[in-house]
């Protein structure tokens, strides 16, 4: 297994655009899992990026949140100001596994592991992530909501690496995140929902739901122009809109449907004025 | 710098301490230390990041080191379960907290970071720290009450 071990980001950039088909490695929580029976895994040459410590902190600037590439879960979980200022990077960084993974993890690798029922994305897309793309070209900044272009597939070249996600710093009255999994810890999302509101609007984001995390505009729309919502079914026709749940391993269309819109309805109840 | 496609040269500060090894790329913290160390007291039990019985601390945080690979832990600090003082098994062992001993390695390991740990137990419950650390016999009961009983034990 070859890996490339850069000690800078510059350097990181050249070996990528020499070899644009390098993976990129952090933490390793998804790339491992499995290993000794992953050999196809093994054959691939990885990118690690350990040792680039001007990407591990995460940063206060006056009108942003920056995580490095290198930001875990715990370096979120133990920040007293993401809790006052971005609650839901909390209450999402708990969700992912246990304390072993939240300090390993990155919510980078969250980002490009693209996963649909992710528990990081869903949140920084309801905080309107940037994320910041690094190459030996330069840097290129994609809005997290327009980075999947399909399962599994992003806005994200070869030789471009996640430097950064940046999170714009706003008063938000509205914060929420709930997941529905088998149990109450270490479970995948059969359904996960992120919603803010803050004077750029309503986001709503839901995970588990659609080929990748994404954000559903027809509610957001419904919840701009007040629409009156008496039940959780005056949600389906937006919902349909929005998202496509499949049968999978984990959970039912059918089933995903109903209880996203009984927990956004049970969720926004009070906090929506048209609600109830 | 080229591609290290063969063994990569690993300095690193293994229960305090410095240790050398030379290691495939692929090979995973787990392997090393039981395999190429000589220290077995890290168990692996699923392989996939969820139970815990490999836990170790790198860098004073728990992790799992079947997710770990070796090379990354170059001019680091991992400490194993070996590092512990038997006595601090006393606690579990009292309260009920061990049966078939899979999972003991990690749970003693997360057990003493917790109790190291108070400002963290100020945000968190001991349930919600032990939650990557699965046990299939006792019931996790006895692993929360012994962990309290350690607590109370140093007053924290």
């Amino acid at each position: 297994m070859p890996v490339l071990t850069p000690e800078s980001l510059e350097e990181a950039c050249r070996l990528l655009a020499a070899d644009p088909g390098a993976v990129p490695m952090a933490g390793g929580t998804d790339l491992l899992v499995h290993w000794p029976q992953n050999l196809d895994a093994h054959g691939r040459t990885y990118l690690d990026l350990s040792r680039l410590d001007e990407l591990r902190p995460l940063r206060w600037t006056d009108d942003a949140l920056v995580l490095g590439a290198l930001t875990t879960y715990w370096d979120v979980i133990r920040d007293p100001r993401a809790g006052e200022e971005f609650p839901l990077l909390i209450a999402a960084g708990r969700q992912v596994g246990a304390v072993q993974i939240q300090a390993r993890g990155t919510w980078a690798g969250n980002v490009v592991n693209a996963s649909p029922a992710a528990d990081g994305v869903p949140v920084l897309m309801a905080y309107d992530a940037v994320v910041e793309l690094a190459s030996a070209e330069g840097t290129e900044e994609v809005p997290l909501d327009a980075f999947y272009l399909g399962y599994k597939r992003m806005r994200r070249r070869g030789d471009q690496l996640v430097a950064a996600i940046r999170l714009p710093r706003r008063a938000y009255d509205v914060a929420i995140f709930e997941k529905v999994g088998s149990r109450r810890a270490q479970a995948i999302a059969k359904v996960g929902l992120a919603l803010t509101r803050s004077a750029a609007g309503w986001r709503v984001v839901a995970a588990s739901m659609a080929p990748t995390v994404c954000r559903c505009r027809a509610l957001e729309k419904l919840l701009t122009d007040g629409a009156a919502v008496a039940s959780p079914d005056d949600l389906l026709a937006a919902i349909r809109q929005d998202v496509k749940p499949i049968d999978d391993v984990r959970s039912t269309a059918a089933y995903r449907e109903r209880v996203m819109a009984r927990v956004l309805y049970h969720a926004l109840l009070g906090k929506a004025e048209s609600f109830g | 710098m080229p591609a290290q496609a063969d063994a990569i040269e690993v300095f690193f500060e293994l229960n305090g301490e410095p240790t050398t090894v030379s290691v495939p790329a692929s090979d995973r913290l787990l392997d090393t230390l039981r395999y190429d160390l000589g220290l077995p007291g890290t168990k692996e039990g699923c392989g996939e990041g969820e139970c815990g019985a490999c836990t170790v601390y790198l860098d004073g945080l728990p992790v799992n080191s079947c997710l770990v690979p070796t090379y990354q832990v170059r001019g680091r600090r991992v400490a194993t379960v070996e590092s512990l003082d038997p006595a601090e098994l006393d606690d579990l062992h009292a309260a009920g907290a061990t049966q078939c001993g899979a999972c003991t390695p990690g749970v003693a390991m997360t057990a003493r970071w917790i109790c190291e740990h108070p400002e963290v137990l100020a945000r968190h419950t001991v349930r919600q720290l032990m939650a990557g650390n699965l046990c299939r016999c006792t019931g996790y009961d006895g692993i929360v009450d012994g962990i309290e009983a350690t607590l109370a034990r140093e007053g924290k």
